[in-house]
């Protein structure tokens, strides 16, 4: 089980991969499709949605604000209450925290409750290094470590698998990881979701430390929430006689109050429910239990920092926007190289880890058609589209020194564009040729106007699936010249 | 009210008759509109590429271009929301406060072509034939950047002769998107071809837009499948009369 995002190509090239494989395409369809008609008949139901959007928004902005403030505040609460708070520049340093916790306490196993901050930092693979193993506990998460595979969404980490797959897995790989799967399992989804139950409930009474992650962490009272739909959460909080959470420093809320808002946006935008089945809260350490905090920066201070971007912090990981996204249905979630797919992994993965550095990363904010629709579904209102545009500036500025081809034609596409009388010139270029062309185009299409062939490269990016119609022997502004209009 | 018309210079450079179709059309509403000769491109393709610095000049000539005019009128959603939305980023980029305030100044008086008719005109029935089984789709900047609504529809359900039929997922993006239907070729295609199905599924002989740029696309695939559906800028579709 070491499946690694590490060393992904950049998104077109992964995405091309996606998009040639018909069963995921199918499988991503169906699924986001029933959560997107989910999702828009819950919200319709909420007079008021557009004011908990403001809300939600400009509850974080103010929190993000003041964000040193409220983190000491969070350390205090905690602390007051029993737990023992660690702070965390890195992943590295993250992952080494849990790891000497784990070591203090002589465990060789975790159980995991579903945590986006730890798969973010790589702590399986890292805990695994240290002759540690991590069971995830979530059912989604389950089908995907033990397949070896990648998550491919925030929400429904394994929605590119299909049921007829998950009981493949089940069948060939629970064994290995403690007890086998039923010889008669069938691919009903009870009959997954019991194999399932029976195969951790052996994890749960067995493991003597957890790792949870937060959805939100309170400073007021030092409370950190999780809302999950299984109750494996619970177990995991519960059961061990450790604890100890990862929780990015961007997860704070002030008061408990705050809250309200969220557990009103999440559940309706993520799972398409009015309410999420299980809300677990826990401030500090429960009588016999040890609580450790771990508050993660890797890279969020960063983000922090980009006066455009640092709206991205507002995210509450509900994945509506991967589930409206176009581009996301089509290519699935691999295709971004992170655990934070899709639109808001498009904006997230750059802001955090830096751009110019990494073709991969570099990639990602020209991942969109910028159709807007993530914006729209979005419960924090983050313009996507706008961080998206703010970023692709960024990747530019960042290759100024060594331009590529694309930047010369842009280059000359300004000079052009900046003045009336060379566009004019270009295109009586374009009138000509199209005279030309129009005379060879042997393609007719459809309202009788001629198509030119297939194009040379670049051009072929595009002439590869469309045609193109051939340039008009007259352009508009030598039509309006000839006319004597002026 | 002093009039202009922002052609935009994919109209101007591949679609000249879409431009003549939005002088048609004012003009048979009682407008004279002017076409600034210097104008050339809003700067959209630069700044959706992330080029800023190469779309400070072709700001500057769209607002000169520009001055002194009420009301810019252009058909394409997606060059109105650019206007409206990039412009100022762009003027705040280049540190020159003059053309900031003059961005500040011409933004706010572009319509998109619907919003013009609709919102200023005040008319819906503008006095057109075109008698087709019709489809719409609705381009994304349309739709989400400036929120037309449904002012394409209503214009089009009072053209005579006209068949509307809806498309279904409409409000799905084609899969254009400026120079992501090259940087992500595969990607745009499979969109695309989403939506070149319903819009077959629809019947429709010819699909309507308020944006060239989404229908090259569209239309390029259309044509490549051999579909013989053609499509069509809604300024042509409404400039049309029975004796035209």
């Amino acid at each position: 089980m070491s499946a690694t995002f590490v060393g992904m190509p950049a998104f077109p090239a992964a995405a091309r991969e996606a998009l040639s494989d018909t069963q995921l395409r199918r499988n991503l369809a169906h699924a986001t499709g029933t959560i997107r008609a989910k999702r828009a008949a819950v919200v319709g139901e909420v007079d008021e949605w557009e004011e908990l959007r403001l809300a939600g928004a400009a509850i974080k902005d103010n929190t993000l604000r003041h964000l040193d403030e409220h983190l000491l505040r969070l350390e205090e609460s905690l602390t007051d209450r029993g737990a023992t708070v660690h702070w965390a520049r890195d992943a590295a340093e993250a992952c080494e925290i849990v790891a000497s916790i784990a070591k203090q306490h002589a465990v060789d196993e975790v159980v995991k409750v579903k945590s986006m901050a730890t798969q973010e930092i790589g702590l399986n693979e890292a805990l695994a290094a240290q002759g540690i193993t991590a069971w995830e506990t979530d059912l989604a998460e389950l089908i995907v470590q033990l397949g070896d595979d990648l998550p491919s969404h925030i929400l429904v980490p394994a929605i590119h698998r299909n049921r007829a797959e998950i009981r493949e897995i089940f069948r060939d790989k629970m064994a290995a990881a403690g007890r086998p799967a039923p010889d008669d399992l069938s691919d009903r989804p009870a009959e997954l979701a019991g194999a399932a139950r029976l195969h951790l409930r052996e994890k749960f009474l067995r493991a003597r430390m957890a790792v949870s992650g937060a959805n939100f962490a309170v400073a007021e009272t030092g409370t950190l929430v999780v809302v999950e739909s299984e109750g494996n959460g619970r177990m995991c909080l519960t059961l061990p006689e450790v604890v100890v959470s990862v929780v990015g420093i961007e997860k704070i809320v002030p008061t408990w109050s705050d809250l309200d808002v969220f557990l009103q946006l999440l559940p309706r935008s993520s799972t398409g429910e009015r309410m999420n089945p299980y809300t677990s809260t826990w401030s500090g350490a429960t009588e016999g239990q040890e609580a450790h905090v771990v508050l993660l920066d890797n890279g969020r201070t960063r983000a922090l920092a980009d006066e455009v971007g640092r709206q991205a912090l507002r995210c509450i990981r509900c994945s509506a926007c991967l589930n409206v996204c176009p581009v996301y249905e089509r290519t699935g979630g691999h295709a971004y190289g992170s655990v934070y797919p899709g639109p808001i992994g498009a904006i997230l993965n750059p802001l955090l880890r830096g751009t110019g550095v990494d073709d991969q990363v570099d990639s990602l904010p020209y991942a969109s058609s910028l159709c807007g629709a993530c914006f729209e579904a979005c419960p924090v209102r983050i313009d996507i589209p706008e961080v998206l545009v703010h970023l692709r500036s960024k990747v530019v500025d960042a290759h100024r020194s060594a331009p590529k081809a694309e930047a010369v034609a842009m280059k000359s596409a300004s000079w052009v564009l900046a003045d009336s009388k060379r566009l004019g010139l270009a295109e009586r270029g374009l009138g000509l040729a199209g005279r030309l062309l129009g005379r060879f185009g042997r393609k007719v299409m459809p309202g009788g106007r001629r198509a030119l062939g297939r194009l040379p490269w670049p051009g072929s990016l595009w002439s590869n699936a469309r045609d193109v119609p051939a340039p008009p022997v007259e352009s508009f502004r030598a039509w309006w010249r000839r006319e004597g209009r002026r | 009210m002093k009039v202009a018309v922002q052609v935009t210079c994919i109209n101007d450079a591949m679609f000249p008759d879409t431009g003549k179709a939005v002088f048609t059309l004012l003009r048979r509403l009682g407008v004279e509109a002017d076409f600034p000769a210097a104008q050339t491109c809003c700067a959209q393709p630069m700044v959706n590429t992330g080029y800023l610095d190469e779309a400070v000049p072709v700001v500057r000539n769209f607002v000169d271009a520009f001055a002194g005019y009420d009301a810019i009128v252009t058909p394409s959603g997606s060059c109105a929301g650019s206007v409206r939305h990039q412009h100022s980023i762009v003027a705040r980029r280049s540190g020159d406060d003059r053309l900031a305030a003059t961005v500040a100044e011409t933004s706010p008086k572009v319509y998109e072509l619907t919003e013009f008719l609709v919102d200023v005109l005040g008319v819906t029935d503008v006095g057109a034939y075109f008698p087709h089984r019709v489809t719409y789709h609705p381009t994304c900047h349309s739709l989400r950047m400036l929120g037309v609504g449904d002012r394409p529809l209503r214009l089009l359900r009072e053209v005579r002769g006209l068949d509307l039929v809806e498309l279904p997922a409409a409000d799905e993006c084609c899969g254009f998107g400026g120079t992501f239907a090259v940087k992500n070729a595969e990607t745009s295609t499979a969109m695309g071809a989403d939506k070149a199905r319903h819009v077959l599924d629809t019947g429709a002989e010819v699909l309507v837009a308020g944006d060239n740029s989404c229908l090259l696309h569209i239309g390029g695939l259309l044509s490549r499948q051999r579909t013989g559906v053609r499509v069509m800028h809604l300024a042509e579709v409404l400039a049309g009369t029975e004796s035209s």
